[in-house]
C-alpha cells in the first residue's frame, strides 16, 4: 500500500504563525494548505477537500466554530482539530459537540499536533471506507 | 512578572478599598442617638411633669381647704362665744335697768342686793353704778369708791347717750387692770334719762380663748378696729398694746390670709370682724406647722417623680442605645456588602484586563515558538551546520523561555476565569500550587521555607475555582505577612471525611492573642496599621461559608497560626452574599 501523503489545512488569523507551522509540517512530509480566515478556509476546503483541518477557534470575522459547523454540514468526513486559547476549554467542548475530532490547547508542541493529525487522518479514511464515498 | 502584577493588584485594592475604621461610631449616629433620647424622654417625661404639677396643685388646694376649714370654724365659734357672752351681759344690764325703778337703783342698799344677785348669776361683773343725765354717779356698788364720780366727759357716756346701750373697748382706767364697760340708758316715765353702768373684767376673755384648745405654736386674740389688743397675744403683744400688723380687710365671715408676720414668719391668719362691738377675732398659726402633712406629701410626690424620671431615663437610654446600635450594625453590614460587591467587581475588571493581556501575549508567543521550532528543524535537517550544537542549545533555551511566558499567561487567565462563578471539579492540590505560584518569588526573596504536605490522590471537589483561589490567596498572604524572613509555611491537604477535604496553612509567625483571634473574621478588622483593608479574612470567611465549608483558626502568640478550611466535595451553589 502506497503511503499516502497527509494533506492538512491550517486555519489561523496569525499569518506568521500559520506560515511557519506550515513550513515545519512540510519538513515533516506533510502537505500543508493555509488559510487566514474562515471564508478562505471554506473556499480551500471546497476546492481541495483536505481530509484534516487544524483551525483556531478565535478568529476575527467568521469564527472557528461557525466554520466547523459548515464543514461538518457539507463534508462530514473531513476531520477538524480545534486549537483553543488558554482557559477557553468551554469552546473546545462546544466544538466537540458540533463534531470536531478533538481540541488542543495552545501552545501546542509540534510532535503532539502531528500525532493528533495522523489520528484524524486515520479516522477520516475509516469514515471514507464505511460510507464508500470516493475522492476524485 | 507575576510578582509585579500581584504587587500592583495589592496596592490597587488597598487604595480603593481602605477607608476609615477607627472603631468610633460616626457623629451621624451620635446625633441620631441624641435626638432619639431627647424625643422619647420628652414624650415620656413631659406628661409626668404635667401630672406632678397638676397633682401638686390639686393636693395643695384640697389640703388647704382641709386645714383652713377648721381654722375658720374655730374662729367663727370663738367669735360666737364672745358675742354670746357680751349679749348676755348686755341683756342682764338691760334687764336690771328695765326691771327696777330709778328709786330702787339709786338706793344704795337695793343696788347692792341687785348687784350681788347679778354677780352670782352672770360671772365677770366687777361693779355697778347709776348715773344721772349730767354724768354724775348717783349710786355705786363695787370694790372702789366711785360714788359721785363725774363721767360727763367720758367717751362711753356720749356713746350710750346717743345709742341707748354701749359696750366699750377694753381699757385700764384708774383701776390699773384691763376691763370694759357695759352701759344702758334708762328713760323714766317723766322723760328723765338715767344710765346704768357695769364694768366687766377681761379675765373672762382669756377663759374663752383658752377654751379654743390651741396648740403651743398657735395664737388667738382679739383686737379692736384701732389695732389695739383687747386680749393678750402669745407672740405679738400684751393687752392694750398695738397689733404690729396691718388690719386685715373687713369681713364678717371668717376669712384666712396667708402672710408674713411682723417677725418674718410664714403664717396663716384666720380672722373675723364682730358686728358689735367693733372687735376683730384673730387666729394665727405658723404655716409650716399647718402644712406639715402637705410638705410630707409633696416630698413623697417629688420622690416618686424623681424615681420615675430616673427609671424612664435609664430605659430610654438603654432602649435608644440598643436601637441605634442595631441601626449602626445593619448600616455597617450593608456597607460591607457594598464593599464586597465593589471588591468583586474590581477583581472582575482586573481579571478581564489580565485575560485580555494574556491572550494578546499568547499569539506572538506562539509565533516565536513556531519560528524557533522551524529554526531547530532546519538546523537538524542540515548535515553540516557550523556551530550546530551551539545553535540547537540557543533554540532550546528560547523554547524554554517561551514556555515560562506561557505559564505566566496561563496563571493570569486562571485568575481571570475565577471571576465567573462556576462550579467545576477542582484538584485542591493543584489549586494550592497554582495560588502559591503567585507568591513563589516573595518566598524565595524572603527565604521563607514552604513545605507542601499534600496528600496524593486527593479526591477532587466540586466547587468554585476563582473563589477558592481568592480565599487561599488571602490566607497565604496573611501567613507570609506573619512570618519573619526565613520563616516556615506549611501547606497540608487531607481527606477529612468521606465528603469533605481539609486544607491547612500553618505558619510559625507572630501568632495572635485570643482577643484578636475572635475578631479576625470581622470586616475592617486589621492588625496591619495602615496596610490591609481588613477585608481579606472576612471575604475568605464569606467565600468558604458560601461554598458550604467552614474555617478554623488556632493560634498562639509568638508561636504561629494554623488556618484550616474544610470544603465539601460537592459545594451547593450558594446564594449570593
Amino acid at each position: 500500500m502506497k503511503m499516502e501523503k497527509l494533506r492538512v489545512l491550517l486555519v489561523d488569523d496569525e499569518e506568521e504563525f500559520v506560515n511557519t507551522l506550515a513550513e515545519r509540517l512540510q519538513l515533516r512530509n506533510i502537505i500543508p494548505l493555509v488559510a487566514t480566515d474562515g471564508n478562505e478556509a471554506l473556499r480551500i476546503i471546497d476546492a481541495e477537500r483536505p481530509p484534516v483541518v487544524v483551525m483556531d477557534v478565535m478568529m476575527p470575522g467568521m469564527g472557528g466554530l461557525a466554520v466547523l459547523r459548515q464543514v461538518k454540514n457539507s463534508y462530514p468526513k473531513i476531520q477538524v482539530i480545534l486549537l483553543t486559547g488558554q482557559g477557553s476549554t468551554q469552546d473546545g467542548i462546544k466544538g466537540m459537540r458540533i463534531g470536531a475530532f478533538d481540541y488542543l490547547m495552545k501552545p501546542v508542541r509540534i510532535e503532539g499536533l502531528i500525532q493528533k493529525m495522523n489520528e484524524a487522518f486515520q479516522a477520516s479514511k475509516q469514515n471514507e471506507d464505511k460510507t464508500g464515498t470516493t475522492r476524485p | 512578572m507575576s510578582n509585579r502584577f500581584l504587587h500592583w493588584f495589592r496596592s490597587f485594592s488597598r487604595d480603593s478599598l481602605s477607608f476609615n475604621n477607627d472603631g468610633e461610631s460616626s457623629p451621624r449616629y451620635k446625633v441620631l442617638r441624641r435626638n432619639m433620647i431627647l424625643i422619647i424622654a420628652m414624650v415620656a417625661i413631659f406628661p409626668l411633669v404635667l401630672m406632678a404639677l397638676i397633682n401638686n396643685y390639686a393636693y395643695q388646694k384640697a389640703l388647704k381647704i382641709e386645714i383652713i376649714g377648721p381654722m375658720r370654724t374655730m374662729v367663727n365659734k370663738t367669735k360666737h362665744s364672745f358675742e354670746l357672752f357680751l349679749t348676755e351681759r348686755l341683756s342682764a344690764v338691760s334687764f336690771i335697768a328695765s326691771a327696777y325703778s330709778v328709786e330702787e337703783l339709786a338706793d344704795q342698799k337695793a343696788l347692792n342686793r341687785i348687784f350681788r344677785v347679778m354677780k352670782n348669776e352672770f360671772g365677770g361683773f366687777i361693779d355697778l353704778g347709776l348715773i344721772d343725765a349730767s354724768g354724775l354717779q348717783v349710786s355705786y356698788v363695787g370694790p372702789y369708791r366711785l360714788k359721785g364720780k363725774q363721767y360727763k366727759d367720758h367717751d362711753w357716756f356720749h356713746e350710750v347717750a346717743i345709742r341707748g346701750e354701749h359696750i366699750s373697748d377694753v381699757f385700764l382706767g384708774h383701776r390699773k387692770f384691763p376691763h370694759f364697760v357695759i352701759a344702758v340708758q334708762k328713760e323714766t316715765t317723766e322723760g328723765e334719762d338715767w344710765f346704768l353702768r357695769a364694768t366687766i373684767d377681761t379675765e373672762i376673755f382669756n377663759h374663752l380663748i383658752a377654751s379654743m384648745g390651741l396648740d403651743p405654736a398657735s395664737d388667738a386674740f382679739i383686737i379692736n378696729r384701732q389695732s389695739v389688743y383687747q386680749t393678750s397675744s402669745k407672740f405679738y403683744g400684751k393687752v392694750l398694746e398695738k397689733f404690729p400688723m396691718p388690719l386685715p380687710p373687713i369681713s364678717l365671715e371668717p376669712n384666712v390670709l396667708e402672710m408674713e408676720d411682723s417677725k418674718g414668719r410664714e403664717i396663716l391668719l384666720a380672722y373675723t370682724y364682730f358686728v358689735s362691738p367693733s372687735f376683730v377675732m384673730v387666729l394665727v398659726k405658723p404655716r409650716g406647722e399647718v402644712l406639715r402633712s402637705w410638705y410630707t406629701l409633696k416630698s413623697d410626690i417629688f420622690f416618686v417623680f424623681v424615681i420615675s424620671v430616673i427609671v424612664i431615663s435609664l430605659v430610654v437610654f438603654k432602649f435608644t442605645d440598643v436601637l441605634v446600635r442595631r441601626i449602626e450594625e445593619s448600616d455597617h453590614r450593608r456597607e460591607i456588602t457594598f464593599h464586597q460587591i465593589e471588591y468583586t467587581n474590581k477583581l472582575a475588571s482586573i481579571g478581564r484586563l489580565a485575560a485580555g493581556v494574556a491572550h494578546e501575549i499568547n499569539n506572538p508567543m506562539a509565533i516565536i515558538r513556531e519560528k524557533v521550532g522551524l529554526m531547530s528543524d532546519i538546523i537538524l535537517s542540515m548535515s553540516h551546520f557550523p556551530n550546530k550544537e551551539k545553535f540547537l542549545s540557543l533554540t532550546e533555551s528560547t523554547q524554554k523561555s517561551v514556555d515560562r511566558c506561557s505559564t505566566i499567561t496561563h496563571r493570569l487567565l486562571g485568575f481571570a476565569r475565577r471571576m465567573d462563578v462556576e462550579m467545576e471539579a477542582i484538584d485542591l492540590n493543584e489549586l494550592i500550587l497554582e495560588v502559591y505560584g503567585f507568591l513563589e518569588k516573595e518566598a524565595f526573596h524572603r527565604t521563607i521555607t514552604v513545605q507542601m504536605e499534600l496528600t496524593d490522590g486527593l479526591p477532587q471537589v466540586n466547587s468554585d475555582r476563582g473563589q477558592l483561589q481568592q480565599a487561599f490567596l488571602n490566607i497565604i498572604n496573611n501567613a507570609f505577612f506573619a512570618v519573619e524572613d526565613g520563616g516556615l509555611v506549611v501547606f497540608t491537604t487531607w481527606e477529612e471525611a468521606p465528603d469533605s477535604i481539609a486544607v491547612s496553612i500553618k505558619d510559625n509567625g507572630v501568632g495572635m492573642s485570643e482577643e484578636t483571634r475572635q475578631h479576625i473574621f470581622e470586616p475592617f478588622f486589621s492588625t496591619r496599621k495602615g496596610y490591609g483593608t481588613g477585608l481579606g479574612l472576612s471575604i475568605t470567611y464569606g467565600i468558604i461559608k458560601k461554598l458550604g465549608g467552614r474555617i478554623e483558626v488556632q493560634s498562639k502568640e509568638g508561636e504561629g497560626t494554623v488556618f484550616t478550611m474544610f470544603l465539601p466535595k460537592n459545594a451547593q451553589k450558594g446564594k449570593e452574599v
